[in-house]
Formats: C-alpha cells, sequence, structure tokens
C-alpha cells in the first residue's frame, strides 16, 4: 500500500467510531489521570489490512529461519552456559507479552481518542504474537537441545520460582492498578520504550555470539512492532500532559516505573548477558556499556529529557543512580552471584565463572576479581555432590540476603537496605525508591491528593516465607524441579551432563533448611533486629580468598 | 576472532572483531541422562492424547493460583482485587482451564487467517474496478449500498472495540481471553474491510457519497435499534454476558439477518458481485467466532458442578438481550423494500434467523421464550 494510499485509509477508518447516546461503555478500571482538556494526538498510522500481510511475511521469515536452524544443527555450536539462561528467560516474557495484550482494554477505557483506539488495538494482537511466538521458540529449544529439563516444566516453574516473581512484576505491573500507570507508564513509556531495547536488541547480539541465532531471529522481530507501541505510549503521554493535575502522577509514576524496571530487568538481562556469555573478548560491549548506550543514551538522553521542555519532571536522580548500582555497585555482579548461590531452587543449570570469565570480567569492571573471584572459586569448588553441601549451606563468607518487599530482588547492595515497619510488618527493601514505592506511591493517598485508583502491592512478597523452616529436599521436590528419575535435580550448579556421580539428587540436598530472612527480622526483638540491621549493612559479604 | 583483510588498493581496514564458533554438541540426544527425553510441556494435560501447538503456546502463559501460582498475584487494584478474578463474570466453573478454543488461535493461524481474508478482498475489489463493476449498480442499489452496507462497518466496529477488546482483559484463562482477542480482532478488521470498501466504490463511482452511512448509522430510524442494542453491549460488565449477548444472540439475530439473509440474498439480483464476497468475509470471521462460542458455554452450561446456576443466568441474560436483539432486528424491517429486485421477504428473514437462533440455543440446552412471543416495539 502506498503511502498516499495508507493515509487516506488510515483517515477513511477514523469514521468508523461515534459518540454513544444510549449507553457508554463499561468503566472497567479506574484512572487518577484526567483527559477532559487532552487534544487527541493521533498515533502511527496502521490499518489492519495492510498489517496482517505484513506481520504474516514477518512469521513466515522467522519459521524460515527455526526450519534451517533445526537443518544446519544449530545446537551442535550453542552454548549450555547460554542455553540454561534462557529456561529463565523464556519462562518470565511471554507472560509480560500477553500482560500487554490484556493491558490495552485498560489505556482504551481510560483515554477518550478513537485513533489511539485503533493503534492500541492492533497492539493488542502483535502482543498475542510475541507470547505464542516466543512460546513456540521454547517449544524448539525444549525439543532440539540436549537438556530439556527446566523447559518442560517452565510455566509451572515461572510461577513458582522466586526469580520468576520477580520478572511477573514485568507483566502485572501492566494490567492492575490505576491504569495509565499500569498500561501506558510502566508499560509503554518505560518498559517498552526504554528496556525493550536492552532486552530485545542487546541480548539477541549475546545471544548470537553463544551460537544461538533462534533467539536473535524471533526477538528482533518481536522488536520491529515495538515502535508503534512506543508511538501509542507517546500519543497518550501528550494527551495526559495538557492537564496540569496529571503532572503529579506522571512524575510518581515515571519515578516507580523507572526504578522497578531498573531492578528487574537490570538484575535479569544484566545476568543473562554477563554470566551466560562465553563470548569474552574485550572488545565486545558489557552489559553497563550497552546500558548505557541503550538506556542512557537513546532513552533518556533522546527520549526522557526532551520532555523537560513540556514542564515535566524527569527523574534524573533515579537515572544516574541506575547508573551508579550498576557501574560503581556491582548490581548485575551481586545478581548473579545470587542467583547462583540459590542454585537448588532454580530450573536451570548455572555453569560457574572460569580463568577467562575473571580476565573479561577484570577488564571490564576493574575490581571485579577482589569482590567476586573467590567466591566463584569456592562455587566451583562446591560443584559436585558427595564432599559437601549446596553452596548456600556452606560457610564460604556470603550471607543470605534479604529480600527487597517492593521489587524483590534481594537487597543486595547492602549498606542502601532500608528496614521499616509498614502495615504492621517489618518489611526490607533494596533503596529508598522501593521503600517509597510500597510506603507513598501505591496508596490511596499521594502528597494530600486522594489516589483512589492507584493500586496496592499484594501477595505473599518474600518467596522464602513460602518454605521457611521446611528441609531443602522437600522444598525441591514441592517445586517439581526433580528430574524424570525421581531424584535428580533440575538445577545443577555445573554443565557436566556426562556422569550421574556428578548430578545432585534430593538426598544430596538433604538436611538443610531452609530460614525466611522475613520471619526470622520479625520475631527478633527490637534490639535484635538493630544489631541485625547494623551488621547486615556493614558487612562487606566478600568471600575471602583461598590463597 | 580478528580480521584484518585488506581488499587491493584500499586503505587499511579497522580490524574486525568477531565471536568464534564452537563446537559444542549440545544437540538433542548427544548425551542420555535423567530428563534427557522429556520433551513435552508436562505442567498441563492436553486435552487429546498428543498436545496440540495452540495448547504448548497459550495454556497457563496466564498463571492462576489455583494452578501453580506460588505467592499469588503480586499487584492488587484499589479495591484489593487481583489478577484475573473469576468473580468478573456471574457464571461459574469447575475448572475454567477446561476451555480450549476449537478453532486453535495462536499466532500463526490469526496472521494466516486474517491476510488470507483482507488479499481475497483486495483481490475481489481489483477486479471490480477493472470490471468497472459499481458502475453496473442502479442508484437505488448505490443508495443501499452507501448507506445501509455502510452502516454495519459500526456495528462491528463498536462490537470488535468496546465489546471484545474491552473483555479480554477479564477472563480467568490465558485460552479465553485469546479466543476473546481474536474474536475482537475480526471485528475490527471487518470493520475496516467495509470502510475500506466505501472508500474504494467512493474513489471509483461518481455521485457515491462517502459518508452516507454515519448519517444511516446515528439518525436512520432503521438503524437505531441496532445502535442503541451494540452500544448497550458495550455497557456490560460481566464479560461473559458482553460475549454470550454479543455472539449467540445479536448476531444470529441481527448480525445474520442482516449479512445472511438480506445483503447475501438481494446483493447479486441487484447486480452486485463485490458486496457478497466482502460481507461473506464477515460470515466467515462469525463461523469461526462462533465455534469458539459454543465450546465455552457448552462447558459452563453442562459444568459439573454450576450447571443449573449457570442456565438460570444465561436465562436472565436472554430475558434481558432477546427482547433488545429482536427489535432491533425488526426495526430494519425497512431495508428489504428499499432495494429495486426484492427476492426475500422480511418475515421469511426473520424466521430464517430465529430458527438458527433457536437451534443455538437448543443445542447449548437453553429456549428462547421471548421468540414466540408477541413482538413488542415492532415499528415497522
Amino acid at each position: 500500500m502506498s503511502r498516499q494510499s495508507l493515509s487516506k485509509a488510515h483517515k477513511k477508518i477514523t469514521e468508523l467510531s461515534w459518540d454513544p447516546t444510549f449507553a457508554t461503555p463499561a468503566d472497567r478500571f479506574a484512572t487518577d489521570y484526567r483527559f477532559d482538556k487532552a487534544p487527541k494526538k493521533d498515533p502511527l498510522k496502521q490499518v489492519l489490512r495492510s498489517y496482517f500481510p505484513m506481520e504474516e511475511e514477518k512469521d513466515n521469515r522467522v519459521y524460515g529461519a527455526m526450519d534451517g536452524a533445526i537443518r544446519g544443527n544449530m545446537f551442535r555450536q550453542v552454548q549450555q552456559r547460554w542455553m540454561e539462561w534462557q529456561k529463565l528467560f523464556l519462562s518470565i516474557i511471554p507472560f509480560p507479552e500477553i500482560s500487554a495484550a490484556r493491558a490495552m482494554p485498560m489505556a482504551i477505557g481510560a483515554v477518550p481518542n478513537p485513533q489511539l483506539h485503533n493503534g492500541l488495538a492492533v497492539q493488542m494482537i502483535d502482543e498475542v504474537r510475541h507470547s505464542t511466538i516466543q512460546m513456540n521458540l521454547k517449544r524448539l529449544y525444549m525439543n532440539h537441545y540436549i537438556d530439556p529439563a527446566g523447559f518442560d516444566i517452565s510455566e509451572k516453574a515461572f510461577a513458582n520460582c522466586y526469580a520468576g516473581t520477580i520478572g511477573r512484576q514485568f507483566g502485572e505491573g501492566f494490567i492492575t492498578g490505576d491504569a495509565i500507570t499500569a498500561a501506558n507508564v510502566y508499560l509503554t513509556l518505560v518498559a517498552e520504550t526504554a528496556f525493550t531495547n536492552t532486552l530485545f536488541v542487546a541480548m539477541p547480539a549475546e545471544a548470537a555470539a553463544n551460537g544461538d541465532y533462534l533467539l536473535p531471529t524471533v526477538f528482533h522481530s518481536v522488536q520491529s512492532d515495538e515502535s508503534r507501541h512506543i508511538s501509542n505510549g507517546y500519543s497518550i503521554l501528550l494527551m495526559a500532559l495538557a492537564d496540569e493535575d496529571n503532572r503529579q502522577l506522571l512524575e510518581r509514576d515515571l519515578r516507580y516505573a523507572w526504578w522497578n524496571n531498573h531492578c528487574v530487568v537490570d538484575a535479569a538481562i544484566g545476568t543473562f548477558i554477563e554470566y551466560g556469555s562465553k563470548d569474552r573478548r574485550k572488545d565486545r560491549d558489557s552489559y553497563a556499556e550497552m546500558w548505557r548506550r541503550w538506556i542512557y543514551d537513546d532513552y533518556y538522553r533522546s527520549y526522557l529529557m526532551p520532555l523537560e521542555k513540556y514542564g515535566l519532571k524527569i527523574p534524573h536522580d533515579l537515572v544516574e543512580q541506575a547508573w551508579h548500582r550498576i557501574w560503581n555497585q556491582g548490581y548485575v555482579h551481586k545478581v548473579a552471584q545470587f542467583f547462583a548461590t540459590g542454585w537448588p531452587v532454580n530450573f536451570w543449570r548455572i555453569d560457574g565463572m572460569t580463568d577467562d570469565d575473571f580476565e573479561w570480567f577484570e577488564s571490564k569492571y576493574p575490581g571485579w576479581y577482589a569482590e567476586y573471584g573467590a567466591w566463584w572459586e569456592a562455587y566451583n569448588r562446591l560443584r559436585h555432590p558427595g564432599a559437601n553441601k549446596p553452596i548456600a549451606f556452606e560457610d564460604v563468607g556470603y550471607q543470605y540476603p534479604h529480600r527487597c518487599w517492593t521489587c524483590m530482588v534481594p537487597c543486595l547492595i547492602r549498606q542502601d537496605m532500608v528496614v521499616d515497619k509498614v502495615d504492621g510488618q517489618w518489611r526490607t527493601y533494596c533503596s529508598e525508591t522501593c521503600a517509597w514505592t510500597d510506603t507513598t506511591a501505591f496508596r490511596p493517598e499521594y502528597e494530600g491528593r486522594a489516589t483512589p485508583s492507584m493500586g496496592r502491592l499484594t501477595g505473599r512478597r518474600e518467596w522464602e516465607t513460602c518454605y521457611h523452616g521446611q528441609d531443602l529436599a522437600d522444598i525441591v521436590k514441592d517445586l517439581g524441579y526433580v528430574r524424570d528419575d525421581g531424584k535428580t535435580l533440575v538445577p545443577q550448579p555445573h554443565l557436566d551432563l556426562d556422569d550421574p556421580k556428578k548430578l545432585w539428587t534430593l538426598d544430596d540436598v538433604r538436611g538443610n533448611t531452609f530460614l525466611s530472612p522475613n520471619v526470622t527480622l520479625n520475631e527478633m526483638s527490637d534490639q535484635e533486629r538493630a544489631e541485625h540491621i547494623a551488621d547486615y549493612r556493614g558487612r562487606s559479604n566478600v568471600t575471602p580468598s583461598m590463597s | 576472532m580478528t580480521d584484518t583483510t585488506t581488499a587491493p588498493g584500499t586503505a587499511p581496514r579497522t580490524p574486525r572483531s568477531f565471536p568464534t564458533p564452537h563446537f559444542t554438541d549440545a544437540e538433542a540426544g548427544a548425551l542420555v541422562f535423567p530428563s534427557s527425553g522429556s520433551r513435552s510441556f508436562s505442567y498441563y494435560t492436553p486435552q487429546k492424547m498428543r498436545a496440540s501447538m495452540y495448547e504448548d503456546v497459550t495454556f497457563d502463559v496466564q498463571p492462576d493460583p489455583e494452578r501453580h501460582l506460588l505467592q499469588g498475584w503480586i499487584y492488587g487494584f484499589a479495591d484489593g482485587t487481583a489478577g484475573y478474578p473469576q468473580d468478573w463474570t456471574r457464571l461459574r466453573a469447575t475448572d475454567w482451564h477446561r476451555f480450549r478454543d476449537p478453532n486453535e488461535e495462536w499466532e500463526q493461524t490469526i496472521y494466516r487467517n486474517n491476510a488470507n481474508v483482507v488479499r481475497q478482498i483486495q483481490q475481489n475489489l481489483a477486479n471490480a474496478r477493472k470490471a468497472d463493476a459499481y458502475q453496473q449498480w442502479t442508484p437505488t442499489w448505490t443508495h443501499f449500498v452507501e448507506h445501509h452496507v455502510g452502516a454495519w462497518m459500526h456495528a462491528e466496529q463498536g462490537l470488535g472495540m468496546h465489546v471484545f477488546v474491552a473483555i479480554q482483559r477479564s477472563a480467568p484463562t490465558n485460552m479465553i481471553n485469546n479466543a476473546l482477542a481474536v474474536n475482537g480482532t475480526h471485528k475490527l478488521r471487518f470493520a475496516q474491510d467495509l470502510a475500506l470498501y466505501n472508500l474504494d466504490i467512493e474513489e471509483q463511482l461518481p455521485g457515491f457519497d462517502g459518508t452516507a452511512h454515519i448519517a444511516a448509522w446515528q439518525q436512520d430510524p432503521a438503524w437505531q435499534g441496532v445502535r442503541e442494542t451494540v452500544e448497550r453491549l458495550t455497557a456490560v460488565e460481566d464479560w461473559a454476558q458482553a460475549a454470550f449477548a454479543a455472539n449467540l444472540v445479536f448476531e444470529p439475530l441481527v448480525g445474520e439477518l442482516f449479512r445472511s439473509h438480506l445483503v447475501m440474498q438481494i446483493a447479486a439480483r441487484n447486480g452486485d458481485f463485490t458486496t457478497p464476497s466482502v460481507i461473506g468475509a464477515g460470515e466467515g470471521d462469525y463461523d469461526r467466532d462462533l465455534r469458539w462460542t459454543r465450546a465455552l458455554f457448552e462447558l459452563l452450561l453442562t459444568d459439573e458442578q454450576f450447571a443449573d446456576a449457570n442456565r438460570q443466568v444465561a436465562a436472565g441474560w436472554l430475558e434481558t438481550w432477546l427482547p433488545r436483539a429482536l427489535d432491533a432486528a425488526r426495526r430494519l424491517q425497512p431495508l428489504w423494500s428499499q432495494a429495486d429486485e426484492k427476492p426475500v421477504r422480511f418475515e421469511d428473514s426473520l424466521d430464517r434467523a430465529k430458527d438458527r437462533l433457536v437451534r443455538l440455543l437448543d443445542g447449548l440446552g437453553l429456549s428462547a421464550p421471548a421468540l414466540h412471543g408477541t413482538p413488542e416495539g415492532d415499528r415497522s
């Protein structure tokens, strides 16, 4: 379809809507934002007559590549270290995608703009596409990769693993609470516009470097739909800015959404890229370098900062703070270390770091070895069963962390941990901003203003609470992370599949009692708690070198 | 690895850096170990012996605290509800997850099906243009197409955007919500098909009023019953009621009445071979949409625990929606006398629509008493 005829067609389809007089659409999802004064902004033009054949063609290319990968024995070249992390990533990502589809009626109901409604409805279909195409990719991995365990329990594991719950915010956050906070600010303005760059562009590049060219094939095809979604989000933002009363809410939501996306996405994608790769060329970008390019320059400087001309306060401090955590405070490294510490309750295997990895990390993040090297050496030393317990139950100088009540990533930058009694319970937060999210933002009143539509943080937010006081073997069994012989664990702290004696079984992990840091914290006296918190914040948590 | 090769006669190139391929032998079957042959999703039970692609890519993607969701929903609405509450409809199910879409919709089926439809329509319209087909229409038929075929686009748009797209956030399982999303997609595509068909005629046929459909939809008394019913359908909060009333009452009684029992019957006799090909796409959509709708409501109305209660609720919905839809259908009656060639009578068309509805409801164990009563609001 030519550009001219597309414009004409788009103009024509604007005739489809009308102002109802007998009844108005059900008001299912509330928002505190107001759009009464908003001029209508058009998103990117899209007509279904051209959309369907275009997407079908994109699909054909993806499925052609999938056939080619199988015929070309791609799995002879994929790195197991990489593929194992895909068990986690691909368990999570189809849910955010389908949640984005489900978020569209929330935005449609909140924003009175029929042109935009069309754009949002097309986005809904895109998101159904993304969710199912990603599930299909996972299915292909399960069928053709050497170790299907973990892929085969994927959606169950997503629903009961602590890591799945962290990832689930990037999904539930799109569909719950204030309709604009969820479906516009969190989903589109931050998650899609900023963080899909690292998810769907940076990570696939790393996949290709690890022998997997199907992840790039699928995710670049997905990413090619995102520009339309970004356009939808921007249109809503401009409409929201027309009403002065919305600014306070926008500023609140940008702070929450930015920080939560940073906590969650950087934790996961940073770990996959840095610790899932075998590509240790010194001139390949680290996650921090990718972040600087894709998030700091392309999003923050080119997208967020220009919004200041509309008088919107941009969370400069939080952007800088996120960068500080990634670059100076080892956020990604600490998260990876935590994932590896908790390996028995994962549903994927985690390869240990080797000398080549140490050298690369040291060159990219000077000082890395001094802080993390000895721990990874201990991880390797303790990777096989028989003579030792899982590393979390051995004394390697690493204290199991408290979990952040808000973002659910543990409080790994220990000096920044905030502790507060909220709603009658002692809670720990990884940062001031996560504490603010729970105590201030997700409340029915914000800075003296009623915010009756704002959502709530709910659920059993500390995963460890679910299994407090239980034996590790019983926990793993309850989670269902056991292989088809009924005893060997799905997770392993290594990639050695060649010798059954190297594989951990339920018997190998039995006898270790699992404790919830939050339950324990709440059981302490005030003095014990104060001492514990001071010790937690002050402890380096660095494993001493064996040499 | 770096590559410093330089083409003859050119300046030395900056060394390129690229990863080295490694042969890892990480393909299926390379080793035998526990679970090395576990190559199917084991967390759900497929409907048949072997899981379908559709089930694999759809089932359990939307989690459920009643299945595997250990920590529960982690975000809530202000009133404390979270996730996908089952009480967003009055219907109850012993197990919502038993529903499977007989169309087995996932991305490839969605795009293949809809791309085929738009290609078919565009090809038909190209042929019509080549044959100057619109120029053969009588002024009476032209008026019928610009007003009445045009007016129908709004019904599709309203149902697509504000009924089906709107409720695909609301059902308790991914399987149901995806079926609703695809249904909404059909409606929106068909609405646009009709709008762009209208534009095509406007560009080809001098004197064709491409905006007449707006006034017809908003002011023509014959269409006000349809518009009212569509608008009332958009206002329904209960997602299952909205789907039930739209696909099991409005569509057979009003949608098929207009599309199948009027336009498809009279267009050819009035020298029009293109309109049926466009309207036929909508008929195909509805066949598809009806399949999932019947499958869902058959399940709910025969539920081992809640069948009786659900049938009562559905009967109540019929009491509300049958008179409305019947009234809307009857108010369309003037359309049957507007074309030059009138091969069908309104009452015959309505009887066919009613028969179809009765069979449909009968298949679900429901009856439609309102259909046999004295027609109220007969404004014809």
